[in-house]
């Protein structure tokens, strides 16, 4: 087991499985098409993540350096949270970027019965270290287990 | 984060629970960058990204609702991206039936809110509302509080304004208190170079093309970009403005790209020159056989990768006068050296509604549609982005649309022979 300690965007507690992505997470191309159509698993669309593309986003940890990506990536984010069809936490191994950030912020403030955690700062050797499938414990001052 | 009294007053709730939920909002989100203050916004207008009246967006209407209903508006008015349909569009009837039953239920009711918040006028939809013809074309130096990332980073690097890549909903929500968090692109720091991109190619790049390969290599970071000048020159005439809105909206999209520089073009550029660049900035050359590497990388999601294609969509983002005129010009050369008289697949142009009223009174409109090609205001990716579109195979001269749906990217020279019936 391995903790990194992150700064902590919106707040939770959460353990889950960690899904991983080492390249940008370009959230409407990821999530548009799964919520658009009723995707309960909520499998990744973006046909140029090959580390995501097809596998279920919903309940994970997300973990990414960063969003990319259009600026509806905020609000697709937020409806995912909405519609309870969002990733367990995100774990930004960069300084989260304005998208992420907008739709983190947007689910704590306006989303009721809703919590996502998110966590970044949690520097490049978090996402070497962490692969799929690991088990991840979000703790609410930003400290992260990988087991 | 530190607000003035009468921002304060807001967050505290004096001026309704819900205006304090939307300072809430901002100041979380300032505070997400170490923001300190929020600075008053100073263009005419705002932009906004959302569009469409999808029915799965349904929390996004009712947030919007929840704004009508405790009356807090914006006073300043908008425009936002383009509609989603347009009868003009090839779909066949199952595309219309999916469309206008199960998709885009809530457009109507969307655009009456939309009206209600702020819209310009009834045909400002479009991601280019910095053109002219539409009006809404911040000055230098203007905060704005804009969404749309082709849009956004058209603003920064060509117009020199400043507006950091906001999403869709915290763009109405700054305009509606008339503060955005003093941050990344609004700050002199921020829009220093963290890369010098050296343009080394023995042609013209295509702007799609370039502006993938730098996005996907810099990601959210600001490019100073050198040698480009050689190709489209050092004056932001039409058709250097057209090549960097194109080459905008794929660092955008491709990557996270809010701003770039283009050495002896873009005002930041032109007035500071390499006192833009970071010490320590890294090093990117491109030359042909970048270029060729990205676009042989791009993946091909076609079931048949030999399909005929059945639909091609160039105009995204939207298309200048000039372009429209341009390709009108490319595509009569070619069918005439082809010896064709029409269009061998289906193509539909996009392009402003208010830059559409124009082209249709200048003499190009009606020799364009002799071709065959359609014109359109539509959101080519809205459309594309569907099971049943998704099946298409669509071709494109965007590295945007290719980036978000199953459309393939080829070059605009690729593009012109395909549809004019050059590949044979």
């Amino acid at each position: 087991m391995k903790q990194f300690k992150g700064r902590v965007v919106t707040p939770g507690e959460v353990t889950c499985e960690a899904v991983v992505t080492t390249q940008g997470f370009n959230t409407l191309a990821s999530l548009q098409m799964a919520l658009q159509f009723g995707d309960k698993k909520v499998k990744c669309g973006d046909q140029n993540n090959q580390e995501l593309y097809g596998k279920s986003l919903v309940g994970k940890a997300l973990c990414l350096p960063q969003t990319i990506g259009s600026t509806t990536g905020g609000l697709v984010l937020y409806c995912a949270c909405a519609m309870q069809r969002n990733p367990a936490c995100m774990l930004f191994a960069n300084h989260i970027d304005s998208l992420a950030a907008a739709g983190a912020v947007l689910a704590d403030v306006w989303v009721d019965n809703v919590t996502m955690p998110v966590i970044d700062c949690l520097g490049e050797e978090f996402l070497n270290y962490v692969k799929d499938g690991m088990k991840i414990t979000v703790k609410e001052n930003g400290i992260v287990e990988v087991e | 984060m530190i607000l003035t009294a009468k921002q304060q007053d807001i967050l505290d709730g004096k001026s309704g629970e819900t205006l304090a939920k939307v300072m809430k909002t901002l100041v979380m989100y300032g505070e997400a960058f170490e923001a300190e203050k929020l600075v008053p916004i100073t263009s005419k207008y705002n932009h906004l990204v959302t569009s469409f009246g999808l029915k799965v967006m349904s929390p996004v209407y009712d947030l919007m609702q929840k704004l009508l209903d405790a009356g807090v508006c914006s006073e300043q008015k908008f425009s936002v991206d383009p509609r989603p349909l347009d009868d003009n569009v090839p779909a066949n009837f199952l595309q219309n039936f999916v469309f206008k039953n199960f998709m885009y239920t809530k457009q109507d009711f969307y655009e009456n809110q939309l009206k209600e918040l702020g819209l310009m006028d009834e045909n400002a939809f479009t991601c280019t509302c910095y053109m002219d013809e539409v009006g809404n074309k911040p000055k230098k130096g203007d905060v704005l509080s804009w969404a749309e990332s082709s849009a956004v980073v058209y603003a920064n690097s060509v117009l020199g304004a400043r507006c950091n890549r906001n999403s869709g909903i915290i763009d109405i929500m700054g305009s509606i208190v008339g503060y955005v968090p003093y941050f990344g692109l609004l700050t002199d720091e921020g829009r220093k170079a963290t890369w010098v991109i050296k343009v080394q190619t023995t042609k013209k790049p295509e702007a799609q093309l370039l502006g993938s390969a730098i996005g996907m290599k810099v990601m959210e970071d600001v490019p100073y970009v050198v040698g480009l000048d050689r190709w489209i020159g050092q004056e932001l005439n039409d058709s250097a403005c057209a090549y960097l809105k194109d080459f905008g909206a794929a660092t955008a999209s491709n990557g996270a790209v809010g701003l770039y520089h283009i050495e002896n073009l873009t005002p930041e550029a032109k007035e500071s020159g390499k006192d833009l660049i970071k010490e320590g900035a890294k090093e990117y050359i491109i030359d042909d056989a970048e270029l060729q590497r990205v676009k042989d990388n791009y993946p091909v999601v076609w079931k048949n990768k030999d399909a005929k294609p059945k639909v091609c969509f160039v105009g995204c983002p939207h298309l200048s006068l000039e372009q429209l005129k341009t390709w009108t010009v490319n595509i009569e050369r070619e069918l005439k050296q082809n010896q064709k008289e029409k269009i061998v697949i289906p193509t539909v142009l996009t392009a402003a509604p208010k830059v559409l009223e124009q082209f249709k009174n200048t003499q190009y409109y009606a020799r364009l549609q002799k071709t065959g090609v359609i014109t359109s205001y539509i959101c080519p990716l809205m459309y594309m982005n569907n099971p049943l579109c998704k099946k298409m195979p669509v071709i494109t001269s965007s590295n945007k649309l290719r980036t978000y749906t199953s459309a393939r990217y080829y070059t605009d020279e690729e593009i012109l022979r395909a549809i004019t019936g050059g590949n044979k």
